[in-house]
């Protein structure tokens, strides 16, 4: 085990740890408002203070993670789900029109900025945490079946796999059954790497209105309700401004350590 | 020696301190948050034009001032028949359009003519629509006919919808507008500004100020930082409220608190089910805790109201007891009305933070009586389209600015679709009336129907929020109507 993935794991444990718990317990109620307590600072009652209208923003930071992973989660599953089997399928007909339709059309997809798409998909079909989750969902599928298939690609070439072919396997059995198991390490590390990019496109897509609506708490519209407040509750800003940075620094780091403890070529080149 | 280097260094400091002054006393730039989308005030209801453009470049036969009291404009004086249905005006004289021409009484003809005509794009062509016929009388004097009495005909005159426009310069008044005022339009430079300048051949007293900037800057934290950094003199309708004590409490700025004709409102889909019955109405006012959305929303800026009129006003009844925050008594009624479980909605929040922010209170309070107001934000142009004009909302939070608009109520096919017969004829009777006492009866009458019917939900007055430079005088505090008189603006010496 080393250092980073250590570090990740804890940092991304400890966000986990607060989205589940927010389903039993908060320290207040994360939607009640309570106008005459606002804009306190950090305090023994309120352990991050309360916002504009006074609601407990510890709590809310915590409903807020649970936002985020829901969000990131479904969005790169979404991804893996479509993306993998069509790179599989594309790598499976290597060179034929079959690849070239699909990969073309992860190009074209890849080609948006991934943020320009998701702002499109929730503009026209409107603001929401359903919306936003597909939008994120779709700019994931090109990721996971570039690199599915680009791994896949070199797996076909090697000797296990034309034993499996001479041994009459179809090209649909030799995917899943040989390939599948093979490019998985990459997936896992590719996906942690997407979730941190999705938890950052959700805190985004909130930031400007068009993820989860109130009054379901987000990190990226806490940040936005906080914009005209900074100069005298820089704490409304900071504290979601902190728990995006570090999720985002802890699944990173936690990506890096796990693509060192699964892909043993690396490990072997940097010791 | 030394004491004559220190008295030339001195004497250089007080004039490049005067040359600065100098200066400064020609220009001003004004900030507001919406740009107008072209500068015709008779053709469009957004109330960003008459921003720019009343009292400034455009003028009517009457206007308000800053009190919000109605005085003579282009109109010297008039008189008004016994019958109370023809008032013939006076015109100054030697009033001249900024392109030369001079105005007149054909010109006079020619705008309230256009306002009322049958395909007149007008905004508010009810203003007009008791009018039977213009008539020149001379150059100066022009003769109007009403169909019945109108109390209110010399008010509804000083709108910015009812200023006069020269047929010689109609066709491009949207982007080139020609009027009488102190000042000419000069640029517009879209998504960015307006610049007039001081018109030298005015008729009445001429402006102080050589000329002014209007900057259209709608992003609240944007409106904050350029009034931080001092790009801006003036921001007029400032949209963050909770910035104002950080400027009252620095020495370079004043903030000017005032009041508005702007009745916020939680408007209901009168038509709508649930909202058809009455109790479920009363049951939404009394789940509203208006002094929590005063001051969660707008940061303590805000009167509250209990009907839908300006608190300032003679007329007005204060009304809010009948609407008093009581979640209980709100979900008996629930409960009688067949709810008792409450009941799902939308409610629909356009851009303003008063909106916004009252929105998510607001829905915070109606899930405390178990309605569930599923919040959707909006821009404008959406908001128009399937709120105001679709009628496709449960509930919606809107300012409504325009002075005196009670009258509002009386027109069934208005986005709330509030048709009562009984308040109909109330307005009709209020047109007919001219005697003053009778006047704020029926107003009086008019206030306490709609509040008895629930027709809304009634939030607060907005309040006028003006961010200035130390030194700027003369602005309105209040905004009667919506408009940005800079006529006797000027530095302070």
């Amino acid at each position: 085990m080393n250092r980073n993935l250590i570090l990740g794991l804890f940092l991304s444990s400890l966000v986990l740890l607060a989205a589940l718990v927010s389903f039993v317990w908060t320290p207040f109620p994360h939607t009640t408002m309570n106008i005459p307590q606002k804009l306190q600072t950090p305090n023994m009652v309120h352990w991050f203070g309360t916002d504009h209208f006074g609601r407990d923003i510890f709590s809310m930071i915590m409903v807020g993670a649970r936002t985020s992973i829901a969000v990131a989660l479904v969005a790169v599953g979404i991804g893996m789900a479509i993306g993998v089997p069509l790179g599989l399928l594309a790598a499976a007909r290597r060179g034929g029109w079959t690849d070239e339709i699909i990969m073309r059309a992860n190009d074209l997809v890849f080609a948006f900025p991934s943020l320009v798409i998701a702002i499109l998909i929730t503009a026209v079909f409107g603001a929401g945490a359903i919306n936003a989750i597909i939008a994120i969902g779709i700019f994931n599928i090109p990721v996971f079946a570039r690199i599915t298939r680009g791994a896949a690609l070199s797996l076909w070439e090697r000797e296990f796999i034309l034993a499996a072919r001479v041994a009459g396997k179809s090209g649909a059995r030799i995917s899943l059954e040989h390939i599948l198991p093979n490019v998985m390490n990459l997936l896992i590390v590719q996906g942690t790497i997407q979730f941190s990019l999705g938890i950052l496109a959700e805190a985004g897509l909130s930031y400007v209105g068009l993820g989860a609506q109130p009054p379901t708490p987000s990190w990226g519209r806490m940040l936005a309700d906080a914009q005209t407040m900074v100069s005298f509750a820089p704490h409304l800003a900071l504290i979601p401004g902190m728990a995006i940075i570090l999720t985002v620094l802890g699944l990173n780091l936690m990506g890096d350590g796990l693509r060192d403890l699964l892909d043993p070529r690396l490990r072997v080149r940097r010791s | 020696m030394r004491q004559f280097s220190k008295l030339v260094f001195a004497s250089a400091i007080a004039l490049a301190a005067g040359m600065g002054i100098a200066q400064a006393q020609g220009s001003l730039t004004v900030a507001m948050q919406l740009e107008p989308p072209h500068l015709d005030p008779t053709s469009a209801a957004a109330g960003a034009i008459d921003s720019v453009t009343y009292s400034n470049i455009f003028e009517g036969l009457t206007r308000f001032m800053g009190d919000g009291s109605v005085v003579p404009g282009l109109a010297e004086s008039w008189e008004i028949s016994d019958d109370g249905l023809t008032y013939t005006f006076k015109l100054h004289d030697g009033v001249k359009f900024h392109d030369g021409t001079t105005m007149d009484a054909e010109d006079v003809k020619f705008s309230l003519d256009r306002a009322r005509a049958e395909d007149s794009a007008n905004a508010q062509k009810a203003l007009f629509a008791g009018i039977t016929d213009v008539t020149v009388v001379d150059p100066l004097t022009v003769k109007v006919t009403l169909s019945e009495p109108n109390g209110n005909f010399l008010f509804n005159l000083a709108w910015g919808d009812a200023v006069i426009v020269a047929p010689e310069s109609i066709e491009n008044i949207k982007t080139n507008p020609i009027g009488t005022g102190a000042f000419k339009f000069s640029d517009w430079v879209q998504g960015d500004k307006i610049d007039i300048v001081r018109n030298p051949d005015y008729w009445g007293t001429p402006a102080i100020l050589e000329s002014a900037t209007f900057k259209f800057i709608s992003d609240p934290t944007a409106a904050f930082a350029a009034v931080m950094a001092e790009d801006v003199d003036v921001f007029t309708g400032f949209p963050a409220p909770e910035n104002l004590p950080q400027f009252e409490a620095d020495p370079r700025f004043q903030v000017l608190v005032g009041s508005t004709e702007g009745e916020t409102i939680l408007a209901i889909n009168n038509k709508q089910p649930p909202f058809d019955q009455l109790k479920v109405r009363e049951a939404l006012a009394h789940a509203i805790d208006r002094q929590a959305i005063i001051d969660g929303a707008m940061f303590g800026y805000g009167t509250p109201i209990g009907t839908h009129f300006a608190p300032h006003n003679p007329a007005y009844v204060d009304l809010t007891g009948m609407s008093a925050y009581d979640p209980e008594l709100s979900k008996k009624l629930l409960a009688e009305a067949g709810f008792p479980d409450g009941f799902e909605t939308t409610l629909y929040l356009p851009p303003p933070s008063y909106a916004r922010r009252g929105g998510e209170i607001i829905a915070a309070q109606l899930a405390e009586v178990g309605i569930k107001a599923e919040i959707i934000n909006v821009e404008w142009a959406q908001w128009l389209e399937s709120v105001f004009r679709g009628k496709n909302f449960g509930l919606t939070i809107v300012s409504h600015t325009e002075p005196m608009d009670i009258g509002i109520y009386a027109r069934p096919d208005y986005y709330f679709q509030y048709d009562n017969p009984d308040f109909q004829g109330l307005m009709k009777r209020l047109n007919e009336t001219t005697d003053p006492d009778q006047r704020t009866m029926l107003l009086q009458n008019a206030q306490r129907m709609i509040s008895d019917d629930y027709v809304n939900g009634y939030l607060f007055q907005l309040a006028a929020l003006t961010v200035a430079k130390v030194g700027v005088q003369g602005l309105w505090a209040n905004a009667p109507t919506q408009a940005t008189d800079l006529t006797a603006v000027s530095w302070a010496k």
